[in-house]
C-alpha cells in the first residue's frame, strides 16, 4: 500500500445528546479527526443491527454509535436498547470475523464537545491500528432475495 | 391439455426437502394426477442425459432443493435453469443457504483440514485431498469442485419463487403447486408464504405480556415448558416474532422454540442481525456485566440467529482476512 490508510468511520448520532455535542465542538472550532461520517438518527435505539452491518458490508472501517447517558434518553429507553443489542453484535461481529473492537458504543451529552473530539481522535487512531476491513471482496456478490437495497 | 411436466432435484441438502414431498402423504396422489414428473433422482431413475435431451423450456415447473456448495450442483443448476420455465427454490437451503451455509463460517482450508487429515476417524497416510482433476495411468479422473463458499440458488441461477421452510410444510408445498396449476401464482420473486410473524400463529401469542421482558435464556433441555404460555416469555430464545409464518407453528406445538427456518419477512434484509436485535432488546437489564452474563447463554450468536441464512446475509459469511490462506 502506498498511501496511508485513512479509516471510513460511519457514525450514528443521536439527535438529542451526541448530535449536539458534534454541534458543540463544531461550533466551539475544536477540531478532530475527519474521518467519521456522521448520520444523525432520532435516537441511538433506531440504530438496527442491520445498519451496522450494511456499514462494515459496504465500506465502513469502523462505525460508531453516539447516545445519551443512561438514563437520559429522550425516549426513555432507547439508549439502553442500545446497549443490550450492540453487546451481543460485538460477540457475533467477532464470528464474522470483524474485530468487536470495531464496533463502538459512546455515551457522549449535548455538552461534551470535548469528549466527542477525543472519541473521535482516540477511535479514528483505533481504527487505523486495526486496518481497512475488507468485506465485499471475501463475500460473494450477494444478489439474495433477502439482501438487496439498503435497509 | 398435457400435464405440466414438473422436475425436483437436490443440491447441497439433507434430503428432508424429499422427505417432505413425499410427507404429502395421500395429497401426493393428487399432485401426481396432476402432473407429470419428468426427473426426481431420488426417486425416479431418469438421469441427467434425459434432462440434456430435453428441449429448452420444455420442464414446467423445477423444484430445486439444497445449497450450492459444488461445481457439479451448480452445473445440474444451470441446466435445469435451462430447461424449465419455473424454477423453484424449495426449502431453506436453496432459498437462504439453510444448515450448510454455516460453512460459511468457517473456510474451505479449514474444511478439507479437518475432514481429511485431523479428525480423530480418518486414516489419510499419504494426505490425499479431493483435487478437480486427478492423473492416473488410466487417464484422467474428474470430480466436482468444493467451493470456496456455499452460495444460495439465487446466487447461481436466477430463481423465480421461494418456498421456505427446513423442509417445507405439506400445506405450502400443496399451495405452491395448486397457484401453479391455477395459474394464480404472485409477482416474480415472492416467497410463496405468508407476511406475518410467526407469532400471529402461535397458539401461545394470547398469553405473550403486553411488555416481554426476560432475564435470562434457558435452554430446552433445562425446562419443562408450559405450552399453553409464549416459550420466548419462558425464557426460551424463540424466534417467532422475527420468523416469517406459514409453517402452522409446529415446532411450537411440540415445545420446540422457534430456530427461524422459515426466514425473513418481506422488509427484512439481514434475518440474524434483525433476530438478534429482537432478541437483545426484551432483555431486562440496563447493567453491561449483568447484560454479558445473560448472553453467555448464548455462545453461538451467528450460528443462532444465522442458522438457515448466513449465505443469504449481508456479510455471506466470516470475513476471510488475508493472514488466514
Amino acid at each position: 500500500m502506498s498511501e496511508a490508510f485513512n479509516p471510513r468511520i460511519v457514525g450514528f448520532f443521536c439527535n438529542w445528546c451526541t448530535y449536539l455535542a458534534a454541534d458543540l465542538a463544531g461550533t466551539s472550532r475544536m477540531k478532530y479527526a475527519p474521518n467519521v461520517r456522521v448520520v444523525r438518527t432520532m435516537c441511538s435505539g433506531r440504530v438496527d443491527p442491520q445498519l451496522v452491518v450494511w456499514a462494515f458490508r459496504n465500506g465502513a472501517d469502523g462505525v460508531l454509535i453516539g447516545g445519551c447517558h443512561p438514563g437520559d434518553c429522550h425516549y426513555q429507553e432507547g439508549n439502553y436498547k442500545t446497549l443490550r443489542r450492540m453487546g451481543l453484535l460485538r460477540t457475533m461481529l467477532a464470528q464474522l470475523g470483524i474485530e468487536p473492537d470495531r464496533l463502538r458504543l459512546e455515551w457522549i451529552s449535548a455538552s461534551e464537545g470535548e469528549r466527542l473530539r477525543d472519541v473521535m481522535n482516540e477511535f479514528s487512531a483505533q481504527i487505523r491500528q486495526l486496518g481497512p476491513l475488507e468485506t465485499k471482496s471475501s463475500v460473494i456478490s450477494s444478489q439474495s432475495s433477502v439482501a438487496q437495497a439498503a435497509p | 391439455m398435457a400435464k405440466p411436466k414438473v422436475a425436483f432435484y437436490w443440491c447441497s441438502s439433507c434430503g428432508g426437502c424429499e422427505e417432505a414431498v413425499v410427507d404429502l402423504a395421500e395429497g401426493i396422489l393428487q399432485v401426481v394426477e396432476a402432473v407429470d414428473i419428468v426427473f426426481w433422482p431420488v426417486a425416479l431413475d431418469f438421469k441427467r442425459r434425459d434432462v440434456e435431451a430435453m428441449p429448452d423450456g420444455a420442464i414446467d415447473v423445477c423444484f430445486i432443493n439444497g445449497a450450492i456448495r459444488m461445481s457439479e450442483q451448480e452445473a445440474m443448476a444451470n441446466l435445469l435453469r435451462r430447461k424449465s420455465k419455473l424454477v423453484i427454490a424449495y426449502g431453506s437451503c436453496a432459498w437462504m443457504g439453510g444448515i450448510p451455509g454455516l460453512a460459511n463460517l468457517t473456510s474451505k482450508k479449514a474444511i478439507f483440514d479437518y475432514v481429511y487429515h485431523q479428525a480423530p476417524t480418518i486414516s489419510n497416510g499419504s494426505a490425499v485431498e479431493p483435487l478437480p482433476r486427478t492423473d492416473v495411468p488410466e487417464g484422467e479422473l474428474e470430480l466436482p469442485e468444493f467451493y470456496e463458499k456455499v452460495k444460495t440458488l439465487d446466487q447461481s441461477i436466477e430463481v423465480d419463487y421461494y418456498l421456505p421452510g427446513c423442509p417445507p410444510t405439506p400445506k405450502i408445498t400443496l399451495e405452491a403447486v395448486e397457484a401453479i396449476l391455477k395459474g394464480a401464482l404472485p409477482e416474480k420473486g415472492s416467497v410463496l408464504a405468508g407476511d406475518r410473524a410467526l407469532c400471529h400463529e402461535c397458539k401461545a401469542n394470547a398469553s405473550k405480556p403486553e411488555k416481554l421482558l426476560i432475564k435470562e435464556f434457558k435452554r430446552i433441555q433445562e425446562v419443562i415448558p408450559d405450552l399453553s404460555k409464549c416459550l420466548l416469555a419462558q425464557g426460551l430464545l424463540c424466534l417467532g416474532p422475527v420468523t416469517r409464518g406459514g409453517c402452522e407453528a409446529r415446532c411450537l406445538k411440540a415445545g420446540m422454540p422457534c430456530t427461524g427456518c422459515f426466514g425473513p419477512l418481506e422488509k427484512v434484509h439481514d434475518y440474524g442481525a434483525k433476530a438478534l436485535s429482537a432478541l437483545a432488546s426484551i432483555v431486562d437489564s440496563r447493567d453491561e456485566a449483568e447484560l454479558a452474563r445473560i448472553f453467555d447463554a448464548i455462545p453461538d450468536p451467528a450460528g443462532t440467529f444465522y442458522r438457515y441464512s448466513l449465505p443469504a446475509s449481508l456479510l455471506g459469511g466470516r470475513r476471510q482476512v488475508t493472514s488466514d490462506k
